[in-house]
């Protein structure tokens, strides 16, 4: 047996770590968000729910919120429909250079997240060489202003950004499927059509939704990629946070507005879960 | 030259039918390494067949090959005298039953049972019927709903037999099933196996590395062994008549005696008997059984009895039998298996039939 002290001396800094950096600032945000700001401001420490109403009483942050669900979707279909392909393609038919390619998908995310933004502004900005290409080939007279400044470039730019994220848990599932149930499906009579949608894809499914959850939530919360991309169409509910707790000046309205985030966040996550069970058997 | 060769047994259920199933020179390997080398084979149909060899003996490649999920590298095989081995596994009517099962974890059992059903868009109605029957047959109706991770390992070993059968197979192949089942309920099974193949009528082939497994259910057995075809022939005929010493080691106990052959006498040590084959240095194989203990010496000049003496080196307790290890008088040590008796001591008097201690060829190294 351990002594107590011992038990407590490893037990302690664990403990600590959690109540300091997640505890303690969860529950100061929980009490900004019940907090106002007076005219002069100053935090007034008297509890409110105005910061609440405010919330559902003002359109554009309602409006934002679902514009960055919708751009949070969008991302989470595209990287789906390109990461499932190429997970399946690793897992199945990449043979002696499978760790090659997991290499390829991982690199990127070594690369600054700020480089690759900047990366796809200097593809589709108006001087750019998207927009070069385009007239040089003379398919365009003008350079196309929708690409740079828009919600498609938020979507374009978090999709590159986000689809390993959905790569990696859908090849894990895939990955794990025992061969011999391929083989069995096809023993039956089943094609490599039936096999897919009949055997493969519903065993794979714990590692889609992972990887959906993963694309939709951490898209949901950026706003390094609307603040460079996105322009005034493209502005994402963090970019109204990130400006609440710096030049507005009003953290109890931004507190607000990040425990509803959190929320949300907490039940997909829940929700998730408990999907990927219900579709796991081992 | 002209000598009296063994006759070639080819049982068939249907004499003088078509076989079933012909595999014609098939060679396989992985990248150098050779696993199967010139194999060809017969299946009548109806049949009971056991590829029987050890680990590494190429017997599982040759049931994939069968199945379509390997290729050969060369030869042919024929179902019905059109060529089965250009068809994808998915157009074959043939249905595997997998070592550890490979049932769906996502379908309950009536779907798997009913998965080959339903990917061959087989008439609903038809299906379920199927189904159910396919699961009364194998006695599992009653977890007809269950998932099989919810299943014992016997009961998953039935429902991807009953998987299997609802197809109507012509031919179905079948890789060490019973191999990750307890020994009782191993032998259970070896016999429900063998009266459904019987009941149903279809080819059974059955892949096993247990010499008694293939004793006990095969209308014959091939034999493979490092790649290539020992022999093929019934339980009966490959015990009592086994054509190398390989086949004699691995199919039961035995003694193999290395002699010669000089004018017609073979001799191995102090024993020897009238033969009827061409002089040179000869191998035998005398099952234990086969050597008798008498209670005296009769000394006879009986030309069919070989008499000899011995003492009992060790003495092994089986049950019904004993296997006794004898040395002999010239050194030779003996394995022989009797009823069991207690106090056996000094010296035994023993005998066997020339006919028994049976030719057989030296098996050739490969490598």
């Amino acid at each position: 047996m351990f002594s107590r002290a011992y038990r407590a001396a490893i037990t302690l800094p664990p403990l600590l770590w959690v109540a300091v950096f997640l505890l303690v600032p969860y529950a100061l945000l929980l009490c900004y968000s019940f907090w106002s700001v007076s005219p002069a401001q100053t935090i007034i420490h008297a509890w409110t729910f105005d910061n609440y109403r405010e919330l559902f009483r003002v359109n554009v942050y309602l409006q934002t919120l679902f514009r960055s669900m919708w751009i949070a979707a969008r991302v989470m279909i595209f990287s789906l429909l390109l990461g499932y392909p190429l997970a399946y393609y690793l897992s199945f038919y990449a043979g002696a250079r499978k760790d090659l390619f997991y290499q390829l998908v991982i690199i990127p995310l070594w690369v600054s997240y700020l480089v690759r933004a900047y990366a796809w502004k200097t593809i589709l900005g108006s001087d750019g060489v998207l927009n070069t290409l385009l007239q040089y080939v003379h398919l365009t007279k003008h350079p196309l202003e929708f690409l740079l400044y828009s919600p498609f470039a938020v979507v374009l730019t978090l999709t590159h950004i986000y689809t390993p994220f959905a790569v990696l848990p859908i090849y894990a599932a895939l990955e794990h499927i025992p061969r011999n149930l391929v083989e069995a499906s096809h023993d039956l009579g089943g094609s490599p059509l039936q096999t897919f949608w009949r055997v493969i894809f519903p065993l794979s499914i714990p590692g889609v939704l992972a990887g959906a959850t993963f694309a939709f939530v951490l898209s949901l919360g950026d706003f390094l990629a609307s603040l460079l991309l996105g322009g005034p169409s493209g502005i994402m509910i963090s970019n109204i946070v990130v400006s609440l707790f710096g030049a507005a000046y009003n953290w109890p309205l931004g507190a607000a507005i990040s425990l509803c985030m959190l929320l949300l966040v907490v039940s997909l996550l829940f929700l998730s879960e408990k999907l990927e069970k219900k579709w796991s058997f081992r | 030259m002209a000598t009296t060769t063994e006759p070639v047994v080819v049982r068939s259920a249907k004499s003088g039918a078509e076989p079933l199933l012909v595999i014609r020179n098939v060679a396989k390997s992985f990248g150098k390494n050779p696993v199967l080398r010139d194999i060809s084979l017969q299946i009548a149909e109806g049949e009971f067949l056991t590829i029987l060899g050890e680990s590494g003996s190429g017997k599982t490649t040759l049931l994939r090959i069968i199945a379509g999920f390997e290729s050969a590298n060369s030869g042919e095989i024929l179902m019905e005298g059109e060529r089965l081995d250009l068809l994808p596994p998915y157009r074959r009517r043939v249905n595997t039953v997998f070592q550890h099962y490979a049932l769906f974890p996502h379908l309950t059992v009536e779907e798997n049972v009913g998965y080959g059903l339903r990917v061959a868009h087989a008439p609903k109605d038809d299906t379920a019927t199927r189904v159910s029957e396919a699961l009364a047959m194998v006695k599992m109706t009653a977890f007809a709903s269950s998932k099989p991770g919810k299943i014992s390992g016997g009961q998953q070993q039935r429902i991807a037999l009953a998987r299997a059968l609802v197809n109507r197979p012509r031919l179905l192949l079948l890789d060490e099933p019973l191999s990750a089942l307890d020994a009782n309920l191993r032998r259970q099974m070896q016999v429900e196996l063998k009266s459904l193949q019987r009941e149903v009528g279809i080819s059974f082939v059955f892949v096993t590395h247990d010499q008694e497994e293939a004793m006990v259910m095969s209308d014959r057995i091939a034999l493979l062994r490092m790649g290539e075809l020992e022999q093929v022939a019934s339980p009966r005929e490959i015990y009592s008549h086994p054509t190398t010493a390989y086949t004699a080691q691995f199919i039961g106990h035995t003694n193999l005696l290395r002699g010669e052959i000089k004018s017609g006498i073979a001799q191995c040590h102090s024993l020897s008997w009238r033969i009827g084959l061409p002089a040179g240095p000869a191998l035998f194989s005398l099952r234990p059984e086969n050597i008798r203990i008498v209670t005296s010496a009769t000394g006879s000049s009986d030309i069919n009895v070989v008499t000899f003496s011995g003492k009992i080196q060790h003495q092994a307790f089986h049950g019904a039998t004993e296997l006794l290890q004898i040395v002999c008088d010239d050194g030779l040590v003996l394995s022989v298996r009797t009823a069991t008796r207690e106090n056996r001591q000094g010296d035994l008097h023993l005998e066997f039939s020339p006919a028994d201690a049976v030719p057989v060829r030296e098996s050739p190294e490969r490598g």
